[in-house]
């Protein structure tokens, strides 16, 4: 049994660094990130500090990422559109006096039917430029901001009058340059607390089975009332829980040490195997994957162990995690995975390997696109509010501009191209790119002397990584099409029209 | 008639008669308000000429088969690099110079570029290398090898050992200045050759650039030429038909190269033509949009993504120079305090762009 757990867990390893050494641009990264780390000549605890409140500022954009590129339609650079739509919303919630998460709340409601406009229009200009759908988005990107420069330099308060706001440039016609949002919107997300976030979800949750049971009883089909009830107590215990004093003090705070994170998450895995083997081994009998489990509940044990260990026990303890925000980049996480089941999520995999298929076998290709397109505009215009509430401060014309260059050349450090990207890309990919936008500076600094040149490093990296992906992916598929030609140039008749169709 | 004036509007089309009449009301306004005309007018021949050859790098490369040249920034970075040494050997003050120092001037521009242009052909032939190996997204992938030029070019333009007292700082701060000047250069080299004022005095009468337009013209000559003898010939058809190309004998990826090479070789040219006129090189992240802004001048001449004459050049230059000119002035008169320009750059250059990209491929041609 030992013998066999070990042999599992080293054929993990050993497959978690094929993968790794098969992807040059993440080992390459990983070895820049180290030697940055090595060398910024600051405490590791600040860089890994800076590191996860980056985090948990731009992974839901960079989430916002991935149903296009499901759907075949490359790299969204639109996503600045969404963006656009956030900040639009967020103007207006600031200018009305709405503070705190209601306000947050209001952003969210007013951003997702401009975003939802607004991605569908995209989608319906993507359908026109097929197959270059990524430059048509970053000239669109462009297109946008000046007409989102027009909107907030002259139609606010030029149009539409304002009166004296204390938002505006002084002749009353057109927006500041930065919008404070300390003390209406700042960390309104954030800080919101465990306590309240729990309640809340188990409230829901019963509401929502009970509701769902209801609907399936009028429809007469029978439910599974044993087994849902049994979910709803659990839901209510979990509720219950929460009024015992030891958990409310704990949960009251709304930023949780990363080194309980760590004891929850290793509690939580060994809980998951030790319950998982006992629910199919012996409740319902059946065949289970104990190596697996086995291996789990060891990592977890080994994880609550290293936290013992002096140093790594000071870095858990300098970060706070801020709850909320990574509640909700999980759910978006869960989301991403779950849209896959769908029937939509299958007709969009379907559009993305092969329109011509798609379409034959009946799936409304143009629509399919457009919805991909919605969502991922919604999604942005989300991630853009939970930026912008973290950062604290508005910059009216520029908080967009790099939006779809940084969560672009993020998602792509993680491993991920142009055909493919999913949850685990993204999270490596934005670990591995703000770890590097955080220490470039410093070392460039401790190193040349001249922190200005870390800075120029940084945004060349992130150019550099989006050329290098998008060289090698075009260079991929140019191989193809060459392969196909020099076959079909044997057959002469069919020459000319073959070959058109295969460079299309 | 009816008939013919379809055929004239499907020729022309519909951005460019929007353009074009915007112009003439923008025009029209300018003379209403009474804004000096004359002065418009040679602002508006001035950045005609400091323009021209940027936007001409377009047809090189849009001949052959490459589409537009996003990277030509690319060209850009090499022609400020060819200045730089030219200010750095203080070529136009040379002892030999001495006595005649318009003679200094322009050997310094003639050295800067064709140093500028010698090595913006070899990076041009590398580039196009890279071009033919990731054939069918050539914009996208040029457009992120022009930023990364830029942003590796500011890396370079921190460290590299520059001594001169026009490039360096003149207290503290590292590398090289934002803007240098040419003062002591080749500043005006060619736009006050031969240059003369119109219905009035220099400042209020209209300038007309002679040395430059010249210049921009004989450029758009020879690249006429080269397109009308064997070789750009067989450009033109590596880029219209590859396959009909490639079966009458032309070798396609050789072609395309030469196209590259020239774009980047004429952008070389281009920024350092630019810069003369304005006086000043503008270092770092400023030329990162110019090559959106040459693309969408060609596309308004009535280039197309495949297809480009050195007409649509002159034309095109012309009309988006001419707007942005023109209309400042008149939109600072009807919106007061507030700066249009620049978004009617954005929104006109990018606009364009995305109408030549939804017409480039006729949509969906997979599905059906």
């Amino acid at each position: 049994m030992k013998n066999s757990i070990f042999a599992s867990a080293k054929k993990g390893i050993v497959s978690a660094v094929k993968a790794l050494l098969s992807n040059k641009v993440v080992l390459m990264f990983l070895i820049l990130c180290l030697f940055g780390i090595c060398t910024t000549g600051k405490p590791l605890s600040y860089t890994v500090s800076e590191v996860f409140t980056r985090f948990g500022r731009n992974t839901f954009l960079v989430l916002a990422l991935i149903i296009p590129v499901l759907a075949g339609l490359g790299l969204n650079f639109g996503i600045v559109v969404g963006a656009m739509a956030a900040q639009i919303s967020i103007f207006w919630v600031v200018y009305w006096g709405f503070t705190g998460i209601g306000g947050l709340l209001l952003c969210f409601l007013i951003s997702t039917p401009i975003a939802i406009l607004l991605g569908y229009l995209v989608g319906r200009l993507y359908n026109k430029t097929k197959g270059s759908e990524m430059i048509t988005g970053m000239v669109l990107g462009y297109f946008a901001d000046g007409l989102y420069q027009f909107l907030f330099l002259f139609v606010i308060g030029g149009v539409i009058p304002l009166g004296n706001s204390s938002l505006l440039i002084s002749g009353g016609v057109g927006v500041k340059n930065t919008i404070d949002l300390a003390g209406n919107l700042k960390y309104s997300l954030d800080n919101l607390s465990m306590l309240l976030l729990v309640r809340t979800a188990a409230v829901v949750y019963l509401a929502a089975s009970a509701i769902a049971m209801i609907v399936r009883l009028m429809k007469s089909k029978s439910p599974d009332v044993k087994k849902t009830a049994i979910k709803m107590a659990a839901c209510a215990a979990v509720f219950g829980l929460t009024f015992i004093p030891a958990v409310s003090g704990f949960m009251g705070t709304d930023r949780l040490l990363l080194l309980n994170a760590v004891e929850l998450a290793s509690l939580a895995a060994v809980v998951y195997a030790a319950g998982k083997f006992v629910i199919t081994k012996l409740i319902q009998k059946q065949d289970v994957n104990a190596k697996r489990l086995a291996a789990i509940a060891i990592v977890a044990v080994i994880a609550y162990a290293l936290t013992y260990i002096q140093a790594i026990y000071e870095l858990l303890t300098a970060v706070l995690l801020p709850v909320a925000t990574y509640a909700l980049i999980i759910l978006l996480c869960v989301f991403n995975r779950w849209i896959l089941s769908t029937r939509l999520g299958q007709n969009m995999r379907t559009v993305g390997q092969s329109r011509t298929v798609a379409n034959s076998s009946g799936i409304d290709v143009n629509k399919t696109r457009i919805i991909a397109m919605c969502i991922s505009t919604v999604l942005a215009a989300w991630g853009q509010i939970i930026y912008l509430q973290n950062l604290g401060t508005f910059s009216t014309y520029g908080a967009h501009t790099m939006v779809g260059q940084y969560a672009i050349a993020a998602l792509l450090v993680g491993g991920a191209s142009v055909q493919s990207a999913n949850n685990k890309h993204a999270i490596l990919g934005v670990v591995l790119f703000h770890t590097l936008f955080v220490v470039a500076p410093l070392s460039a600094g401790n190193l040349f002397g001249s922190a200005l040149i870390g800075e120029y490093f940084r945004v060349f990296v992130c150019y550099g990584v989006i050329a290098l992906s998008l060289a090698m992916h075009a260079w991929k598929t140019v191989i193809k099409p060459k392969v196909e030609s020099t076959r079909v140039e044997s057959k002469p008749p069919a020459e000319a029209d073959t070959v058109e169709t295969a460079k299309q | 008639m009816s008939e013919r004036l379809k055929s004239l509007y499907k020729a022309v089309g519909l951005p460019r008669l929007i353009i074009f009449a915007f112009f003439v009301v923008v025009f029209v306004l300018a003379g209403i308000y009474g804004l000096g005309l004359p002065s418009l007018m040679g602002n508006v021949l001035r950045r005609w000429g400091m323009y021209g050859i940027l936007v001409l790098a377009m047809v090189p490369s849009i001949q052959s088969g490459n589409g537009p040249n996003f990277g030509v920034s690319l060209g850009i970075v090499c022609g400020l690099f060819g200045s730089l040494v030219a200010i750095e050997l203080d070529i136009a003050n040379l002892p030999i110079f001495e006595s005649h120092p318009q003679i200094g001037a322009w050997a310094s521009m003639l050295f800067a570029m064709v140093l500028a242009a010698v090595i913006g052909w070899f990076v041009g032939v590398g580039y196009g290398v890279l071009l033919n190996h990731v054939k069918g997204s050539e914009m996208t992938v040029s457009t992120y090898v022009g930023f990364s030029i830029i942003a590796f070019m500011n890396i370079m333009w921190v460290t590299l050992p520059f001594t001169s007292g026009d490039i360096k700082w003149p207290i503290g701060g590292e590398g090289a200045r934002n803007t240098i000047t040419l003062e002591n250069s080749f500043r005006g080299v060619l736009t006050d050759t031969l240059g003369f004022s119109l219905f009035g005095t220099e400042e209020t009468g209209m300038y007309v650039p002679t040395g430059l337009l010249i210049f921009f013209f004989l450029m758009c000559f020879f690249i006429f030429m080269f397109m009308r003898s064997k070789k750009g010939k067989a450009m033109s058809a590596a880029g219209a038909n590859p396959v009909f190309a490639r079966a009458s004998g032309v070798d396609v990826d050789k072609m395309r190269i030469l196209g590259t090479a020239m774009s980047t070789a004429l952008g070389a040219v281009g920024i350092i033509t630019y810069a003369q006129a304005f006086g000043f090189l503008q270092m770092y992240n400023a030329p990162l949009m110019m090559g959106f802004s040459c693309v969408a001048a060609v596309l308004i001449g009535g280039a197309s993504t495949t297809r480009a004459k050195i007409s649509n050049v002159i034309i095109g230059t012309f009309l988006f120079q001419g707007i942005l000119v023109v209309a400042l002035p008149v939109a600072n008169r009807i919106l007061s305090g507030t700066d249009l320009s620049d978004i009617m750059r954005m929104i006109i250059s990018n606009g364009i762009i995305i109408y030549a990209l939804t017409k480039a491929k006729g949509g969906a041609v997979n599905e059906e």
